[in-house]
């Protein structure tokens, strides 16, 4: 069965191109929508800067309230799993559908695309898990999106030091932390959850070949642009 | 040296993944330590931190998205919705200041 799968992948041609933009519509279809993503997230930040920079006090400041080691590490994690997304679409693009395989006279096993694409869902799944596992630290020290819950450590915190802790627009600064944030982990989420689909229905049986990739390619696609839009969140909400 | 393919997809050398990822990493430690460890001022620090910010956003779209190596027709579509960006906050930012 998986030999004749292969069989009908290797005889089928190329994907033609299709007029206008001269790729392939789902490819065509997905640079559409990161677009119209771009000024999704283009209001919420502008949303954000006019927040911050026009609320009456002062906004927390940098590792006051955020915890920016964790975030740091999380943010690796992202950039690591867009280098094995990459590294996957490589490899299909090379036809090594296989997991591992040994290299003559090398100590490390050559990855294919099963292999690539199962880091990158890993990674992926470890970044929503750090990010649920922030939520909930926040939330447990009185950060919420309305701001420092009353008699928590947080906002006995701010109380003695409103400037530091951003006390007054505590409130402003929880709201768009958590939409911001909040928003991108649902798109790393809705990543994670088309490239498990992606790899038990189409990876694993071994549908894609070096002549049809285009799942791989569109998926990449999403998948690099939410770790664009995570570094710029990053330095935004984190470090500034 | 490119070429474009049957598959509408652009055939090209392809960049070296790892030290794309090793720029990124380097990058993100310098961000790190700009933002709590350097003593400069507020104003320098924002520009620097910003400028690592869209650097880093850059290499990820040009290499890993690939689109260095795509058509103009398909750089166009990711193009066209920066400055509709850049009105929307400038905008938005005005409406606040007026």
């Amino acid at each position: 069965m998986t030999h004749a799968t292969q069989t009908l992948d290797q005889m089928r041609p190329p994907h033609p191109a299709e007029p206008g933009a001269g790729v392939y519509s789902s490819k065509l279809g997905m640079w559409v929508f990161l677009a119209s993503d771009v000024m999704f997230f283009t209001a919420l930040i502008g949303s954000y800067i006019v927040l911050r920079f026009g609320a009456p006090g002062a906004w927390a400041k940098p590792g006051a309230v955020l915890n920016v080691p964790l975030t740091a590490v999380n943010t690796f994690l992202l950039i690591c799993s867009s280098v094995s997304m990459v590294k996957a679409f490589a490899a299909i693009q090379d036809g090594k559908k296989y997991f591992l395989r040994p290299v003559p006279g090398k100590l490390l096993r050559d990855g294919g695309l099963k292999f690539w694409l199962l880091v990158t869902m890993i990674c992926g799944a470890a970044f929503v898990s750090v990010q649920v596992v922030e939520y909930i630290k926040l939330v447990g020290h009185g950060f919420t999106p309305a701001g420092f819950r009353e008699g928590s450590t947080l906002a006995e915190h701010a109380a003695a030091d409103p400037l530091r802790y951003g006390g007054a627009v505590a409130g402003l600064y929880g709201s768009s932390f958590f939409t911001m944030t909040g928003f991108h982990g649902f798109h790393v989420t809705c990543g994670v959850i088309s490239m498990t689909y992606l790899y038990f229905t189409k990876v694993l049986p071994e549908k894609y070949s070096p002549q049809d990739y285009r799942g791989i390619e569109v998926i990449g696609l999403y998948w690099h642009f939410v770790d664009l839009v995570w570094i710029i969140l990053f330095t935004i909400v984190y470090l500034i | 040296m490119t070429a474009t393919s049957s598959s509408g997809t652009t055939e090209h050398k392809r960049p070296n993944y790892v030290m794309i990822w090793l720029y990124l990493f380097v990058m993100t430690v310098a961000e790190v330590a700009l933002a709590f460890e350097l003593p400069l001022s507020q104003n320098v620090k924002l520009l620097l931190l910003l400028f690592l910010a869209v650097w880093k956003a850059l290499l990820v779209a040009l290499f890993f998205m690939h689109l260095k190596f795509e058509r103009w027709r398909l750089r166009i579509i990711f193009l066209v919705p920066l400055p509709l960006a850049a009105i929307l906050v400038t905008v938005v930012i005005m409406e606040k200041v007026f």
